[in-house]
This record gives structure tokens, C-alpha cells and sequence, in this order.
């Protein structure tokens, strides 16, 4: 599923490309956006709304930086932290990223499932967590992290896989494959009811920021930064909101 | 050669752009990194450990496909029935199937909501984030290379040899094993190889169906993938292990095709 959306950039990349040679018109190219799994809801909501015509591939933001690395060029990458943007922009690879959302990691279980705090973890359940390297593997680290070191321990000793992105925790949930997983409240906002979210205690929540950069030799700079500039204030802000992610941290 | 016309210059130079396109990602596995660094690669215990669960799962898989898919494909080839058509169409399905679809496939008949969940549970058989599950859907995807490849070996064994058997007093049993078997065995072979060869890079489903956690359900071309954002050179290098690999199955399939082109081959 992942791979073919990595075969999917590359193709359009490889359309979009055909696609310009006939076409001079600069701003009138399609946007060729790589976000991060989390985002798919929204930026698919946005594009919609404000009829972006724009070719989306969503996967875990390390695999795409890892394709932005091996020389695949989308004119935007979003991703689900701020340390991959920013390593990114060090490689010159990326232009300046900015933070444009917060999310919250939550603990999501099926519908009615027993468990209902943290504390009920590390028994008989299995768990999805993100692999590490994966934001979302990542902050469930700092969380474990966080916790009494037995806790943690049992925690980590009932993960029954370590997925790519957050659609893979996901369908293990949806699929009853695992009981429990972390994930982005957003995940569980677009299940509408499959899974509930629990919330982490405040203490124990990891701050969680979306950068997003234009991709240095985007072949649409200036859509690239129109598609930003209304992810920071107009129709994308609000299909994110409305997504359930947080206005950006410490802005 | 003497007609060197347009046409001939047209498939040359297509025959020239096949072999430049089929040949240089693999020629870049090897050539992106030093041999050096990429046995160094093999060291790691995320590697190490992504190797031999292959090694395990696909001997696993193959061994329960050449138990009872022996026998199944001896009786179609051997005998005639109604539906036998749809029965060879449907279980070679899996060959032509996108892997995706076989992950849901499997979970949809034995995950924990799947048909079969409730029994395999009741039975005590955990499948799913576990080793088995990746036995499963090993089994799943490269069965049908086998069946193939046996099926069309033991059509091709003369019936003949196999009254003959019967004739001096053989049993059915005893004319499958010691006639039929011998007779096909270098088809057989070949379809092992490349059921072999499909179960080693069976990434989609298993991801989809057991889950990916390393010594347990991360089998290299998983591995590979994990790799490929956080260990590049790691990555190269379970995937050269992975098409040298291939390449010796690949030839053994071939070598196996010249036997048996060669005579009765037993």
C-alpha cells in the first residue's frame, strides 16, 4: 500500500512533468503535494474545498523525505514533526519550512473496548505502535519514555508490530488485529466512531508540530506557497480544524 | 543479417532498451555502495535477524506446500472431472493477485473478525502479528507457482509408465511416489524454486496480514523497507543478499529445465 503510493509520486511526478512541457503557463500546473499519512483527511478536504488541482501521495513522513533524499521532487513535503523538514532545509533540499499545526497523540482502542486509561495496558493486549524513525513512532517513544519503568516496560513488551505510518495502525485497530494503539486524535476524529481516542494524561503528552516546505526545484513555486499561505489562514486552516488537528504550537 | 533494414535496426535496438532497463536497478543495488560496506550492513541485528526469519518462513511455506500440494496437483493432472477448469483458474487467482488485495484477503478469512477468526480462536491459533501469519501468507502467494509447475510436470509423464506400474502389481500410492514422482521431478523442482523465489520477496500482504516486528513477523523485504528511510545502506544491502538469492533460484529453474528437456529425468 505504502510502496504504491511511493510508485504513485513517481508516477505523477513523471505526468506532471509530461505535462509541462506542453504547457508553458506557469501557476497553471497541477501541485504535486507529500504529506504525511495524518494529513490525508484535511489536505484531501482542502484541495477539494478550494479546487486545488493537486496530485497528493500520503505515506509516513520519513519514507517521503527518504524519496526527497533519492531525488524525487513534489512541490510541497508536509510531515507529521518538525526535525524532518528542518534536516531537510539543512541538505538544501527543502526552502524554509514553517509549523503550521499541532496534533495530539492519544491512545485509540475499537469501540467499546475495555480498555480505558494507560494503566490497563500491558497485559494481555497487543499493540501497534509507529516504527521508529516515524514521527509518530517517535512521540509514542517520548511518551514510554515518560512512564514508570515497569509501565513502560510492559508496554513495550505487548507491541505486536511497529508500522510505517499511521494507516497502518490504523487498519491493525480497524482490522481487530491489535487492541490498542498510538495515535493522532485526527486518526480517530476520521474513523467517525470506529475508534476512541483516550486521552494522555498533560504531563505525559508529547508536543506535537506539522512543518511543511516548498521542495527546492518545485516545478509550481508559486502554487506551492498559495496552497501554504492558506494552511496558515483560509480554507486549509479551516479543513484542519475542522479535521481536529490544534493551531500550530507556540504560535 | 544480410536484411538490415528499418525493422531489424527497430528490434535491435528495442531488444537493446529491455535489457538496459531490466538490468540497471539491479546493477545499481551493487554499484551504489562498496561490497565493504554492505557485508558490514549484514552485521546489524535488524539484518541478521530479518534473514533468518526469511529463511525460516519461506522453508516453512514451501514445506507445507510441497506436502499437500504434491498430491493436489498429481490429481489434476492425472484425472479428468466437471469444474476442473474453474478449480486450476481459481487457485492460480494468487499468481496475478495485487499483493494488497491478498493482506485483506487473508485478513478478511482469518483475522480476529475475519470468517474464520472466531474458529481459529476458539481453536487456540493465533495467526495475525505472529510468525505463523507470515507462514500463511507466504503460503498464500506462492502455492500457485508450485501447483503450476507440478501439475504441468506430472501431464507431462508418459501414462504409459504409470499402467506400467500398475501392471506389475504397484499400488496407486506406491506408482506416485516411486514412478510419478521420479518421472516429474525436475518440473517439480523448477516450480519449487520459483514458489521459493516468490515467498522470499512477499512484502504487501505479510505487512498487511502479520505485521512488521523484527525476529517476529519483519522478514527482509520488510526490513528493506523499514531501512529505507532510517538505513539506507542497510537496506542495499539485504536487498543485494535478496536478488543473489533470486538469481540462484533462477538458475536452478533453468538448470532444472535443461534436465528435464534432456530425458525421463529421474
Amino acid at each position: 500500500m505504502i510502496w504504491s503510493r511511493g510508485l504513485l509520486v513517481a508516477l505523477s511526478l513523471l505526468i506532471a512533468g509530461c505535462g509541462e512541457d506542453g504547457e508553458p503557463g506557469a501557476g497553471s500546473s497541477e501541485l504535486v503535494i507529500s504529506a504525511a499519512s495524518s494529513l490525508e483527511p484535511a489536505f484531501t478536504a482542502y484541495v477539494e474545498t478550494a479546487g486545488i488541482d493537486a496530485k497528493q501521495s500520503f505515506a509516513g513522513s520519513d519514507d517521503l523525505a527518504a524519496q526527497i533524499r533519492q531525488g524525487v521532487r513534489p512541490d510541497i513535503y508536509a510531515a507529521a514533526n518538525t526535525s524532518l523538514p528542518d534536516a531537510l532545509h539543512e541538505e538544501g533540499l527543502v526552502f524554509e519550512p514553517v509549523v503550521f499545526a499541532g496534533n495530539e497523540l492519544v491512545l485509540a482502542v475499537p469501540a467499546g473496548s475495555g480498555i480505558d486509561s494507560l494503566d490497563d495496558l500491558g497485559g494481555e493486549e497487543d499493540l501497534a505502535i509507529g516504527d521508529d524513525g516515524v514521527p509518530v513512532g517517535d512521540y509514542t517513544r517520548e511518551v514510554v519514555d515518560r512512564l514508570p519503568a515497569r509501565l513502560a516496560e510492559a508496554i513495550l513488551d505487548s507491541v505486536g508490530s511497529r508500522e510505517p505510518d499511521v494507516a497502518g495502525i490504523v487498519g491493525k485497530l480497524s482490522q481487530g488485529a491489535v487492541d490498542a494503539g498510538f495515535v493522532y486524535v485526527t486518526d480517530v476524529v476520521a474513523t467517525d466512531g470506529g475508534l476512541e481516542a483516550i486521552e494522555l494524561p498533560r504531563k505525559l503528552q508529547p508536543e506535537v508540530a506539522y512543518g511543511i516546505a516548498i521542495v527546492e526545484g518545485a516545478e509550481n513555486p508559486e502554487g506551492a506557497q498559495a496552497f501554504i499561505d492558506g494552511l496558515l489562514d483560509g480554507g486549509g486552516e479551516q479543513a484542519l480544524l475542522d479535521a481536529g488537528f490544534l493551531p500550530p504550537p507556540g504560535g | 543479417m544480410r536484411n538490415r533494414g528499418p525493422f531489424a535496426i527497430a528490434l535491435f535496438v528495442a531488444l537493446c532498451a529491455t535489457i538496459l532497463f531490466l538490468i540497471l536497478p539491479i546493477v545499481a543495488i551493487f554499484a551504489d555502495t562498496p561490497p565493504g560496506e554492505l557485508i558490514e550492513s549484514l552485521g546489524e541485528a535488524r539484518a541478521r535477524d530479518a534473514l533468518w526469519l526469511s529463511l525460516r518462513t519461506t522453508l516453512a511455506a514451501i514445506a507445507v506446500i510441497v506436502v499437500i500440494g504434491t498430491p493436489a496437483a498429481y490429481l489434476l493432472a492425472t484425472r479428468e472431472f466437471r469444474g476442473k477448469a474453474a478449480i486450476v483458474t481459481a487457485i492460480e487467482l494468487p499468481l496475478v493477485l495485487p499483493p494488497a488485495a491478498a493482506g485483506i484477503g487473508l485478513l478478511a478469512a482469518f483475522g480476529p473478525q475475519g470468517i474464520l477468526g472466531g474458529a481459529l480462536e476458539g481453536a487456540g491459533i493465533e495467526l495475525v502479528l505472529q510468525t505463523a501469519g507470515v507462514v500463511v501468507a507466504l503460503t498464500f502467494v506462492a502455492a500457485p507457482f508450485y501447483l503450476r509447475g507440478a501439475q504441468a510436470a506430472f501431464a507431462a509423464v508418459d501414462p504409459a509408465l504409470l499402467d506400467a506400474a500398475r501392471t506389475l502389481g504397484a499400488s496407486e500410492a506406491r506408482t506416485f511416489a516411486r514412478v510419478a514422482i521420479p518421472c516429474a521431478g525436475s518440473g517439480i523442482g523448477a516450480g519449487l524454486a520459483l514458489a521459493w523465489g516468490r515467498a522470499l520477496g512477499e512484502f504487501g500482504a505479510t505487512l498487511m496480514f502479520a505485521g512488521s516486528f523484527q525476529g517476529i513477523t519483519q522478514t527482509a523485504p520488510l526490513a528493506i523497507f523499514a531501512g529505507f528511510s532510517t538505513d539506507f545502506s542497510a537496506a542495499l544491502a539485504l536487498s543485494a543478499v535478496l536478488v543473489a538469492a533470486s538469481a540462484a533460484l533462477l538458475l536452478s529453474v533453468k538448470l532444472l529445465g535443461r534436465s528435464s528437456l534432456g530425458g525421463v529425468g529421474a
